[in-house]
Formats: C-alpha cells, structure tokens, sequence
C-alpha cells in the first residue's frame, strides 16, 4: 500500500480512537448509573425503542469500532503473521464492512 | 570490588554458544576494556569492532547482559550482575562472526529514507541563513548527533517483527532533514517514510530512546514524521 493510503489508514484509527475514547466513556458510566437498582433487557429497550438520540450515538459508536479495529488487526497480522499486501488488505475491508453491517443490525433491534 | 569478572562472550555467526573467560577486574574499567582484554590476552581468533573508544564513532556497540550499548562508554561496574558479564553481537542484525553484526541492512534503510542532504543552493550562492532559535533549527539540534551505532535499531520490537522497518535511526535522519529549512526533497522523503514499513509502523514502545546513548529520540522525531505525513496527505501532497 503506498504512502498516502498508509498515512490515511493512521489517521482514521487515531480519528476513530478519539471517538472511541467519548463513546466508551459514555457507554460505561450509563450502564454504572442504568442499573443501580437492577435492570432488565425489556426496561432497556423501553428505554432505547424510539430514541433518536441513542440510535446516533450507537450508530457512532459502530462505525468508529468498523473503523479501528480493522486497522488495528491489519498491523497485527502483519506483525504476527508476517502477511501483508492485497489479500490482507481486502480481509480488512470485509471486516469492516461485516462489523459495522452486524453493529448496525443490533443498533436498529434496539431502536425497534 | 571482585578481583576477577566472569565473562560469557558470543562464539561463532547466527548458530554458535558462548564462551566463558575471566577478567581482571580493573578501576574505570569499561566493557570494550573487557573485549579488548579477552582478544588480546585470552583468545585472538575473538573478532570484535570498534574505533574510536570515546563515543564518537559508533562502531562498539554489543549487547551488554541484554542491553544494547555502547560498549567503550560502558562502565562495567554500571552493568555488571554479580560479577558476571554477558556479552553477545547486537539483536536485529545479522552476525558475522562473534560480537561482529552486518551493518549494511541497517545503512541501506537510512539511504531508503532518503537520508541523503538535497540542496538547491550551487557554491556560488551566499550561505542559507537559518536562526538558531528557530523550530526547525532547535528540531534538528535535538535529534542531529546520531553516530550510528544501531543501539536504536537493535532494541527495536518493530524492526524485529518487521524486518523491512526502517527503524529508529533512518527516521531520526530522515527527520533532522525534514525540518532542514535548505532541503528540497521534503515531499519525496515523506513518501519514502510514509509506507507500511515507515513511521506509522512505530509502536511508541520507546526502548530506542531509553536506549540511545546520545540522549536523542527517536520517538519524537517519528511522531513528527507521523504529523507531518498526515499533513502533507491532507494537503493532497502525499
């Protein structure tokens, strides 16, 4: 892969990071305060059916994991594994593409 | 003080053993004092490099009880473990012979990051002006005195599980000239460092700047290459 698409991968993971960073954050400390007093998976979703504003911010979250894990297991089949090249290459795409295809499906579930 | 070291040195290329010898143990004694003694007084066959034994030339550095180091600036009561001394060639790098690595991989890359000077300036131009306190010039200052001696390189995790990394030192280089505000060949050096075995490769592990013996670090200079390979791409110049 040249040098552009090489520093154009760099900066979709470090971008993708940082949105990761803010997401976990927020998925965390909802889930701590969610179920202080206990939680089921239909109050959940009584919670999520219909809100704009999780489905968002799921969305987000799907796609900057589609975007930094890819990336990320590219560097470490290349280090590993000692792979590179366009075969490795297209396997990151798919899996971007079937993370964020997945992510997306259950985000949607949620939304109802 | 001991009056003796036991020394385990490094026999043979890629497969060989080590091999055991006792040292008189001296005041200010340094490891290459060590080496020399061993090759000089208790097997001549030891083959072992250096030069210039004041740090400057790069050219004795070992693998010192598992530590990559300059070896003539190396005092042995700073690294020596129960009187015991383990010394091997450098990681990273093909083994001649005893403590003696093939360097050649390790220059090639630097000339592979274009670490060569490119100027526009012919001997009949006036000299370049560049002020001391400027960014560029205080960039170059903190990482200009490399002498080479593959320290870096041979505690890298990267270049060992990619050998085709560039390595710490050729960026370093290649770095240095990135901010050299007379240099010409900015956009082609990026793209020469820029590639799947260049700095974004770089872990930030940082054991080449824990390791340097001048002090630099490599870690900056890459993260630098990093950002100004992502601006240059984002300008559309990569």
């Amino acid at each position: 892969m040249n040098a552009r698409s090489e520093t154009l991968l760099w900066i979709a993971q470090r971008a993708s990071a940082a949105v990761l960073a803010l997401c976990v954050t927020v998925h965390l400390a909802t889930i701590v305060y969610a179920v202080r007093g206990g939680l089921s998976a239909a109050e959940i979703l009584n919670r999520t059916h219909g809100n704009y504003g999780w489905l968002a911010f799921y969305a987000l979250f799907v796609a900057a994991v589609s975007i930094h894990a890819p990336i990320g297991l590219r560097t470490v089949a290349a280090e590993t594994l000692g792979r590179r090249g366009a075969v490795l290459d297209l396997l990151t795409l798919v899996l971007g593409v079937a993370l964020a295809l997945w992510g997306w499906r259950a985000v949607l579930a949620v939304f109802g | 003080m001991a009056a003796t070291l036991r020394v385990s040195v490094w026999r043979g290329a890629a497969a060989g053993r080590f091999q055991e010898f006792e040292v008189p143990r001296r005041e200010s004694q340094t490891v290459l004092d060590v080496v020399t003694h061993i090759q000089r007084e208790c097997d001549a066959s030891l083959a072992y490099r250096y030069a210039c034994r004041v740090g400057m030339c790069g050219s004795c550095a070992m693998t010192v009880n598992g530590r990559a180091r300059w070896t003539c600036r190396t005092h042995v009561s700073k690294v020596a473990q129960d009187d015991r001394l383990e010394i091997a060639p450098l990681a990273n790098l093909p083994v001649i012979r005893d403590l003696v690595t093939d360097m050649s991989r390790f220059f090639d890359k630097w000339a592979q990051a274009k670490g060569q000077f490119q100027g526009a300036r012919s001997r009949r131009d006036d000299f370049a002006r560049v002020m001391p306190d400027s960014p560029q010039r205080l960039a170059v200052d903190a990482a200009i005195e490399c002498i080479g001696c593959g320290v870096c390189y041979s505690s890298c995790d990267v270049v060992t599980w990619n050998p085709d990394y560039l390595g710490p030192a050729a960026l370093n280089r290649a770095w240095t000239l990135v901010n050299d505000v007379r240099d010409t060949a900015g956009a082609a050096r990026l793209a020469a460092v820029a590639g799947d075995a260049g700095c974004h490769a770089c872990h930030t592990h940082m054991s080449c700047t824990e390791r340097c013996p001048k002090q630099i670090t490599p870690t900056a200079g890459i993260a630098g290459l990093k950002r100004a390979a992502a601006a240059a791409a984002w300008r559309g110049e990569l």
